[in-house]
C-alpha cells in the first residue's frame, strides 16, 4: 500500500514593528522579565486596546506579496479561555473577517520545480506571554510556574495554508518560502530561535489516489526548519503504523518531543474547549481604504522570484548563482550595488556566492559582513592587475575584521603586485641562471612538455617577488627568454 | 428550556467560577428564568437584519507605532498576589 | 454650605465668598457624621482632598484656573484613581490600588477639582439597587428602607444628601438615570463614546458611559464639559472636542418638537408616575414646545436583548480577574484550576456570577446564533426605531422608571423583576443615544424621575430642556430629610 502525507501549516510570524499590537509597550527581545509590560498588557482593570497601524501595513505588504486578497474590513474577535499567559482571558485575534484572504505561495523544491501552495488566510492576534514551568519558586511547599508577559500582545500574522503539501520536504520548502518572503518584506526578523516564526502542522495520511483527507492531527509549536521535517515524518509514521494495524485516528492536538522524536498527546482538558468567540466590543472594525492599500503597494520591494529571473537574464548569472543572492534581500541589494559599481556583474556574483559566502559561513553570519565599497575595490584591483587573486582573497578575510578599504590593505602590507617589466626581468634572468639543470631540461623537452615545465620557471619568480610579481608578465618573459635560448 | 446541574457545572468550568452546592439549586432555577426572558427574542423576525455588535459605526482609528510605555514593573507589580524577581506565579502548570 | 450647588461653589470661589479648603472642610465633616448612615462612599480622601483643596486654592488665587477648580466631587468606585482604592464595590478589588487615573478622573485632577473619595456602587455595576456592593447597601436619603438605585447608588444618595454637591457616575443599562429618578438628583448619560472609558472599569463594553451626577442640569453641564472629548487611549471614544456645556443652557425652548412614545407609559408604569410625567410635559407645552406621541415598536425586546449582551461582554470582560496579577487570590490554592474557581468563586457576588454563567451560556458554541446573533439583530431594530423617531421629533420624552424607589430587599429574591427597573432607559443604552433623569415630582413622598432621550451628540439641547424645566420648576430642589447624625 502507497500511502500520501497530507499536509497543511498555520505558520506565525512575529511582525516587526517597534510596539504592541494594542499597547505602546516594546517590543525588544530578551528584556527582563515583565519590564516590557503595560498595565494595558497586564489586562489591569479599566484599560483598553488601541491597534497599531503598523502591524497592519506588516500585513498587508505580505498579503501583496502572495497576490492574496486584502480583506478592507477585518475585525477583532475575543477567544475566551483561562491560562496564566493570557492576562486578559481571552486573545485578540481575527476569526470571521480576517485581514488577509485567499492567495498562493510558490515553493521551490529541491529538485528545482516548483509547486503552489494555496493560502487560506492570514490573520492579526496578538501573542501569549510566557510561562517558565522549570523554576525553583514555591509557595506554600508548592511548586509554582513563573510568568513573564513581556512578549504578551505582541503581534503576530498567523498565516494558514490549505493542506497542499504532500511530504515533509514540502512543508519545509513552504516554510523557508514564507521565511524568505519575511525577510523580503522587512515585516519579520524571522528570527526561530526567538521565536519570531513558529509553526503548527496538520498532518494526516491516506491511500495514494483516495480524494477524501483523512483524520488529522495537530502538531502545535514547532519552531526549527529541522523539526518541522522531522516531525512530520515521525507523525505520519505513527498514523501509518496505526491505521495499517487496524487502529483509528483520535483528532487531537499532540506535542512534538525533539530529545525523544516523537510526537504525543497533550492532555486534553477537562472540558473541550469552546472558545465563544465574539467581536471585541472594545474595538471598531477596521477599514482600510484603497489609497492606504496601494501606498503599501508602491512600498513592496521586488520579491525573490521575480528579482532571480531579472538576475539571470540582465546580468548573465547562472540559476543557482541567481538563486543564492536572492535569498536574502540585503544579499541581493549587496550584490547589486558591486555588480553596478565594478561593471562585473560575473566576478561580483563568484566573489560573494564563493569566497564571501564560505567566509561568512565560517564567521556564521548571514549579512555581508565587507562593505559594498570594500568589495567593489577589491575586485577592481585584481582586474587592472594591482593584486592577484590569491592575495585577495587573503585581504577580504581581513575585511572581514575591519574597515580598511583595499588601496589601503595593499599599501600597508606592501602587497602591490609587482608588474613592472624591469624588476621582473631582473627576477626572471636571476631564476634562470639558478637553475641550469632545469633550464637545460626545459631546452631539451618537446614543445607541449615545455609549457607544463614553465609553470616550475613561473613559480620561482613569484616566490622571489615575494608573491606580488605578476603572473601573466613573468609567463611572457620567461618564454620570450628560454625560447631565446632554443 | 431547563438549565440541569451538568449545564450549571460546565458553565462553571468554561468560566472557571465555583459555584457552592448550597446555591446551585438557586443558580439554574435563575437561569431557567432568564433563558425564558431571553426567548423572547425569538418571537421576533430578524431575517436580512445586520447584526449591530456596536453603537457606534464608524471605524477603527490606528494608532503610531511608537513605544510610548515604559517601563513601570514596580509599580504594576506592586499590587500582585504573589510575585519573586519580577515575575508572576501561579501553582505550577503541567501540560 | 452643603447647599451650595457647583454652579454656585463656582461664584463663591470666584468672588472669595469662602475657599475652597473651607467647603471641602465642610463636606468631609459631613461626611464623616452623616455617611454611616447613608453608606454612599466606600473610601473617603479627606487627606488627599484637603491637599487639592490647598493647591487649588493657590491657583484660585493666581487667577485663570478652569471653572471648576476648587469644586469638591467624588468618584463612583469604577473609576481607576492613582493610589486610592479602587474596589468596582467587589471583594475581588477590595485590595486593589491603581497606578493610574482613568481619564475622567484625570480630566478632573486637571482643572483643579477636588475628590473626596469614592462612592459605593453595585459590584461591576451589575445592579439596580446598590445592594450588590461588597461594602453593603447604601441607604436612599429619601426613606431609610429604600434603595437609592443602581449601579451609580452612592454618587446618587451622596447628593441627595447634600454630602457633595456633584459626583461622577456610569451607565450601562440605567445606572445613572435610575438612581437619579429614585433621589430625586439630575443625571446624564451621554451619547456612547461622548466620555473616555480609559480607567473605568468594564463591565459591558458596547454599553458602558460615563457620565455626571448632580442637583441640577447646570451642574450637570458644568461636569460633563470637563468629562467629555476625545482620547486617544479609547478606540470607541468619538474624536469630538469638548464644549462648554453650560452656554446654551438659556436658549429657548420654543417650537422644539417632543415625541411621546406610547410603549413608555404601558401597564407596567405606576400610575402616579404617568401623572408626574403628564405634568412636566405640559410644563414643556407652556414654554412652546409640541407634544407628539411616537411609537417604539421594539421596545419590550429591549430587556432581553440587553441582558444577552450586556451579560455576554461582562463573561469575558471579567475573565481577566483570575487571581494572578492583581485582585483577590484564594488561599492556598492547590493547582491553577483551584486558583482560578475559588479566586472568582469566593470573590465573586452572586450576581456576578450569575451573570457571568449567562453570559457564557449564550456564547458558547451552537447557543451563540440562538442568542447573541439575535440579540445584535434586535439591538439594530431597537436603535432603528429611534433613528425612525427622530425624523420626526427632537427629543424623546417619558418616565425613567417604573416605579418610585422600592425597599431594601424587596426584590432580591426576584432577580429578573429587579431588570425590570431598567425597562426605559435601556433602548437608549442599546442604541447608544444619549439619556438625561431631571426631577418632575414625589409618589407617596419618593421621587421620580422625567427622562430625556436625546438624539447623538444632542447633549447640549437636552441640557438646555432640563435646565429650562427647572427654571420654571422647583422639584429638583426638593430635599431628603437629613438623618440623625450618627452616635
Amino acid at each position: 500500500m502507497e500511502w500520501e502525507i497530507v499536509v497543511g501549516l498555520e505558520v506565525h510570524l512575529q511582525l516587526a514593528t517597534k510596539s504592541k499590537l494594542f499597547s505602546g509597550a516594546s517590543t525588544t527581545f530578551g528584556a527582563v522579565p515583565n519590564t516590557q509590560a503595560c498595565a494595558i498588557d497586564l489586562a489591569m482593570p479599566g484599560t483598553l486596546p488601541t491597534p497599531n497601524e503598523a502591524a497592519f501595513r506588516l500585513a498587508v505588504l505580505f498579503g501583496l506579496a502572495v497576490n492574496a486578497k486584502i480583506n478592507q474590513h477585518s475585525v477583532f474577535e475575543r477567544k475566551n479561555y483561562f491560562y496564566p499567559d493570557l492576562p486578559k482571558g481571552y486573545q485578540l485575534t481575527q476569526l470571521e473577517h480576517p485581514i488577509i484572504g485567499a492567495g498562493i505561495i510558490d515553493i521551490t523544491l529541491p529538485d528545482g520545480t516548483s509547486k503552489p501552495i494555496r493560502l487560506h488566510h492570514a490573520h492579526l492576534e496578538e501573542d501569549a506571554g510566557k510561562s517558565l514551568h522549570e523554576t525553583s519558586f514555591t509557595a506554600s511547599g508548592r511548586e509554582m510556574s513563573a510568568i513573564d508577559l513581556n512578549r504578551a500582545g505582541t503581534p503576530l500574522l498567523e498565516i494558514v495554508s490549505e493542506p497542499d503539501m504532500r511530504s515533509a520536504a514540502e512543508a519545509v520548502a513552504y516554510l523557508k518560502k514564507i521565511h524568505i518572503l519575511a525577510k523580503y518584506l522587512g515585516i519579520s526578523d524571522g528570527d526561530m530561535s526567538q521565536g519570531s516564526l513558529r509553526c503548527d502542522a496538520n498532518i494526516s495520511v491516506r491511500i495514494k489516489g483516495e480524494q477524501q483527507l483523512g483524520t488529522r492531527t495537530e502538531i502545535k509549536n514547532i519552531n526549527s526548519f529541522r523539526f518541522v521535517a522531522k516531525a512530520i515524518n515521525v507523525e505520519a509514521r505513527r498514523q501509518i503504523d496505526l491505521l495499517e494495524d487496524g487502529g483509528t485516528l483520535v483528532q487531537e492536538t499532540r506535542l512534538y518531543d525533539a530529545d525523544k522524536n516523537e510526537t504525543r498527546s497533550m492532555r486534553t482538558k477537562e472540558v473541550a474547549n469552546d472558545y465563544r468567540y465574539f467581536p471585541c466590543p472594545d474595538l471598531l472594525p477596521v477599514e482600510l481604504s484603497d489609497e492606504y492599500i496601494a501606498a503599501r503597494q508602491r512600498e513592496l520591494p521586488e520579491l525573490p522570484d521575480a528579482r532571480r529571473t531579472r538576475f539571470e537574464s540582465s546580468y548573465q548569472l547562472s540559476t543557482k548563482d541567481a538563486t543564492q543572492l536572492t535569498g536574502e534581500r540585503t544579499t541581493a541589494e549587496y550584490f547589486e550595488s558591486v555588480a553596478k559599481q565594478t561593471g562585473e556583474p560575473k566576478l561580483a556574483a563568484n566573489w560573494i556566492t564563493g569566497e564571501l559566502a564560505a567566509l561568512q559561513n565560517r564567521a556564521e553570519v548571514s549579512v555581508p559582513q565587507v562593505t559594498v565599497e570594500q568589495l567593489t575595490g577589491l575586485i577592481l584591483r585584481v582586474k587592472d592587475g594591482t593584486i592577484s587573486g590569491k592575495i585577495a582573497k587573503q585581504l577580504l578575510a581581513q575585511m572581514m575584521d575591519g574597515n580598511d578599504d583595499v588601496d589601503t590593505l595593499i599599501a600597508a602590507q606592501g602587497l602591490k603586485q609587482v608588474s613592472d617589466s624591469d624588476a621582473i626581468e631582473k627576477l626572471v634572468d636571476e631564476v634562470i641562471a639558478a637553475n641550469s639543470t632545469q633550464v637545460e631540461n626545459y631546452l631539451r623537452a618537446d614543445e607541449a612538455k615545455r609549457a607544463k615545465m614553465a609553470g616550475f620557471f613561473v613559480g620561482q619568480v613569484i616566490k622571489a617577488s615575494r608573491g606580488q610579481g605578476n603572473p601573466k608578465i613573468i609567463g611572457q618573459m620567461l618564454k620570450q627568454k628560454l625560447n631565446a635560448r632554443l | 428550556m431547563t438549565v440541569n446541574r451538568q449545564t450549571i457545572e460546565e458553565l462553571a468550568e468554561l468560566a472557571k467560577i465555583s459555584i457552592s452546592e448550597t446555591t446551585i439549586d438557586g443558580v439554574s432555577g435563575h437561569l431557567d428564568d432568564m433563558l425564558q426572558l431571553l426567548g423572547q427574542l425569538q418571537t421576533i423576525n430578524t431575517e436580512g437584519i445586520q447584526p449591530m455588535a456596536h453603537p457606534l459605526e464608524t471605524q477603527q482609528l490606528l494608532r503610531s507605532d511608537i513605544v510610548a510605555e515604559p517601563n513601570n514593573r514596580e509599580a504594576l507589580l506592586a499590587t500582585a498576589p504573589l510575585t519573586a524577581e519580577g515575575l508572576f506565579l501561579v501553582p505550577k502548570v503541567i501540560d | 454650605m452643603h447647599q451650595f450647588t457647583i454652579a454656585e461653589i463656582i461664584r463663591g470661589l470666584k468672588n472669595k465668598q469662602f475657599s475652597s479648603m473651607e467647603i471641602t472642610r465642610h463636606l468631609l465633616t459631613r461626611i464623616t457624621q452623616l455617611d454611616s448612615h447613608y453608606n454612599s462612599f466606600i473610601t473617603v480622601t479627606a487627606e488627599q482632598a484637603l491637599a487639592e483643596a490647598a493647591s487649588a486654592d493657590k491657583r484660585l488665587a493666581e487667577g485663570g484656573a478652569p471653572s471648576m477648580c476648587g469644586v469638591p466631587i467624588a468618584h463612583k468606585d469604577i473609576f481607576c484613581t492613582t493610589a486610592v482604592r479602587t474596589s468596582c464595590g467587589s471583594k475581588m478589588l477590595d485590595n486593589f490600588v491603581p497606578p493610574y487615573d482613568a481619564s475622567v478622573v484625570a480630566s478632573f485632577k486637571h482643572c483643579g477639582s477636588i475628590s473626596l473619595g469614592k462612592t459605593n456602587m453595585d459590584e461591576f455595576a451589575m445592579g439596580s439597587s446598590n445592594e450588590n456592593s461588597h461594602y453593603g447597601a447604601t441607604i436612599n436619603p429619601w426613606g431609610n428602607n429604600r434603595v437609592p438605585g443602581g449601579s451609580s447608588g452612592g454618587s446618587a444618595a451622596a447628593v441627595a444628601a447634600r454630602l457633595l454637591p456633584g459626583a461622577t457616575a456610569s451607565d450601562t443599562g440605567g445606572s445613572i438615570r435610575q438612581p437619579a429618578a429614585l433621589t430625586n438628583t439630575t443625571g446624564l448619560k451621554p451619547t456612547y463614546g461622548r466620555i473616555s472609558r480609559w480607567g473605568m472599569v468594564a463591565f459591558a463594553s458596547s454599553l458602558d458611559q460615563a457620565g455626571p451626577l448632580a442637583r441640577n442640569a447646570e451642574d450637570v453641564a458644568h461636569m460633563l464639559s470637563v468629562m467629555a472629548g476625545a482620547d486617544v487611549r479609547d478606540s470607541t471614544c468619538l474624536n469630538r472636542p469638548s464644549q462648554d456645556y453650560t452656554l446654551g443652557l438659556n436658549k429657548s425652548v420654543n417650537g422644539l418638537k417632543i415625541g411621546v412614545p406610547k410603549e413608555y407609559f404601558s401597564a407596567g408604569l405606576h400610575p402616579e408616575i404617568a401623572v408626574r410625567i403628564e405634568a412636566a410635559l405640559k410644563e414643556y407645552v407652556k414654554l412652546g414646545a409640541e407634544l407628539i406621541e411616537i411609537s417604539l415598536p421594539h421596545t419590550a425586546m429591549a430587556v432581553p436583548t440587553y441582558y444577552v449582551i450586556a451579560s455576554a461582554e461582562a463573561s469575558t470582560n471579567l475573565s481577566r480577574f483570575d487571581g494572578v496579577r492583581y485582585g483577590y487570590r484564594c488561599n492556598n490554592p492547590t493547582n491553577l484550576r483551584d486558583l482560578y474557581k475559588r479566586s472568582r468563586g469566593e470573590a465573586f457576588g452572586e450576581e456576578v456570577k450569575r451573570r457571568i454563567l449567562i453570559g457564557s451560556y449564550v456564547l458558547s458554541a451552537g447557543y451563540y446564533d440562538a442568542y447573541y446573533k439575535k440579540a445584535q439583530q434586535v439591538r439594530r431594530l431597537i436603535k432603528q426605531d429611534f433613528v425612525d423617531a427622530f425624523k420626526r421629533v427632537d427629543v424623546i420624552m417619558g418616565p425613567t422608571t417604573p416605579t418610585p424607589a422600592f425597599a431594601l430587599g424587596e426584590k432580591n429574591a426576584d432577580p429578573i423583576a429587579m431588570y425590570l427597573q431598567d425597562i426605559y432607559t435601556i433602548a437608549a443604552s442599546l442604541s447608544g443615544l444619549p439619556g438625561m433623569s431631571v426631577p418632575c415630582g414625589l409618589v407617596n413622598g419618593l421621587p421620580v424621575g422625567l427622562q430625556i432621550i436625546g438624539n447623538y451628540l444632542d447633549e447640549a439641547r437636552m441640557l438646555n430642556l432640563a435646565h429650562q424645566y427647572q427654571q420654571v420648576t422647583d422639584w429638583h430642589q426638593a430635599e431628603a430629610a437629613t438623618p440623625a447624625p450618627a452616635a
